[in-house]
């Protein structure tokens, strides 16, 4: 069982804590113009983090407890290559579900 | 693939983010569940994601409760998971800056993976786009996402049964952000930062409270970087 008031206290606390840390540059930063080396490095965050989140949910489902999964592993290298070709984000979801769910049926 | 006709930014907005219903409603409805599961009551769990906004952070946070870990560890683990919003703030920040400030506070409580990736995505292809359009896209890429999060917290804590396994919601998650992904991998200074990241992610898996993730987005943002000043200096990249 959960103690209270400590659940409360941990809820404010992430509240406060992560509403600083999505604030801290865009809130503090502003429009003050950002050094061109730090601009460069910005560039890449997106294509950088979202990767690195998803990579060891790819080859290590949490659903089948971290074992690679043939019908999970195909989806994702069908959505990424659906994604690199067509350049559709449409596309790709539905090439990567259909991926997954023919494999779930047929291999799972 | 692009419509002829250039579509308005509200417009835009919510319908790259509408395929992201399919991921945050079965996360949310996860959550809900587990929550209430956890002994918290329904108004706790909803209060909970309405407050906090952060799927993965509000799991590892429960999760840790439950195992009767110190709340300081709890909180300080959540936040951990939660360190990624720094960089999509400094990623934003030139983009959105120059916004008013209640603008960029409600930016700032509304800035998920989902928002944040479609907008760094929008962004980039539409360079000629005004503040006010930009922040119109931002909040319209919230509008598929964030009421989901709340309402289906709600309907999981109000139920408070598993969905079907078959239903492999689990993968919802990386197959939407492949998706997002793959068409922002334009030059090969994109591709090396992102493949640098995935592999850095997943030989870093051991480290503690999620810090790994927060390594590897670091070193493929700096390999993103030193190849865009190779690229340029041999003029292969504008």
């Amino acid at each position: 069982m959960i103690e209270r008031p400590e659940l409360w206290y941990v809820i404010a606390g992430l509240a406060l804590g992560s509403f600083l840390l999505r604030f801290a540059f865009l809130g503090f930063v502003g429009d003050r113009p950002l050094p061109e080396w730090l601009l460069r490095h910005l560039r890449y965050t997106a294509v950088a983090v979202l990767p690195a989140l998803i990579a060891p949910m790819i080859l290590w489902p949490a659903a089948t407890d971290g074992s690679f999964d043939l019908p999970r592993g195909l989806a994702a290298f069908v959505t990424l290559a659906a994604g690199l070709w067509f350049r559709s984000v449409i596309v790709s979801i539905t090439a990567g579900a259909a991926t997954l769910y023919l494999g779930l049926y047929l291999l799972g | 693939m692009r419509a002829t006709t250039p579509k308005s930014p509200l417009k835009q907005g919510i319908s790259d983010a509408a395929p992201f219903i399919l991921v945050v409603s079965p996360f949310a409805l996860v959550f809900g569940v587990v929550a209430t599961e956890s002994g918290l009551s329904i108004a706790e769990a909803l209060l909970f994601s309405v407050a906090v906004i952060a799927g993965a952070a509000q799991f590892t946070t429960l999760q840790l409760l439950n195992e009767n870990a110190p709340a300081v560890i709890a909180l300080l683990s959540g936040l951990a998971v939660n360190l990624r919003m720094a960089m999509y703030s400094a990623s934003l920040t030139p983009y959105l800056g120059a916004a008013p400030l209640w603008q960029r506070a409600l930016i700032a409580y509304l800035t998920v993976d989902q928002s944040y990736a479609c907008s760094v995505a929008a962004y980039e292809r539409n360079a000629g786009w005004s503040l006010s359009q930009r922040v119109t896209y931002f909040f319209a890429t919230c509008l598929p996402v964030i009421p989901f999060w709340y309402l289906m917290t709600l309907v999981g804590a109000l139920i408070g049964e598993s969905i079907p396994e078959s239903a492999a919601l689990d993968f919802a998650v990386p197959i939407t952000f492949l998706a997002l992904i793959a068409p922002m991998l334009r030059t090969p200074a994109h591709l090396a930062a992102a493949l640098v990241a995935s592999l850095s992610a997943l030989a870093l898996t051991w480290v503690p409270f999620n810090l790994g993730l927060i390594i590897a987005a670091s070193l493929g943002m700096v390999v993103g970087a030193q190849a865009e000043l190779i690229l340029k200096k041999r003029g292969v990249m504008a």
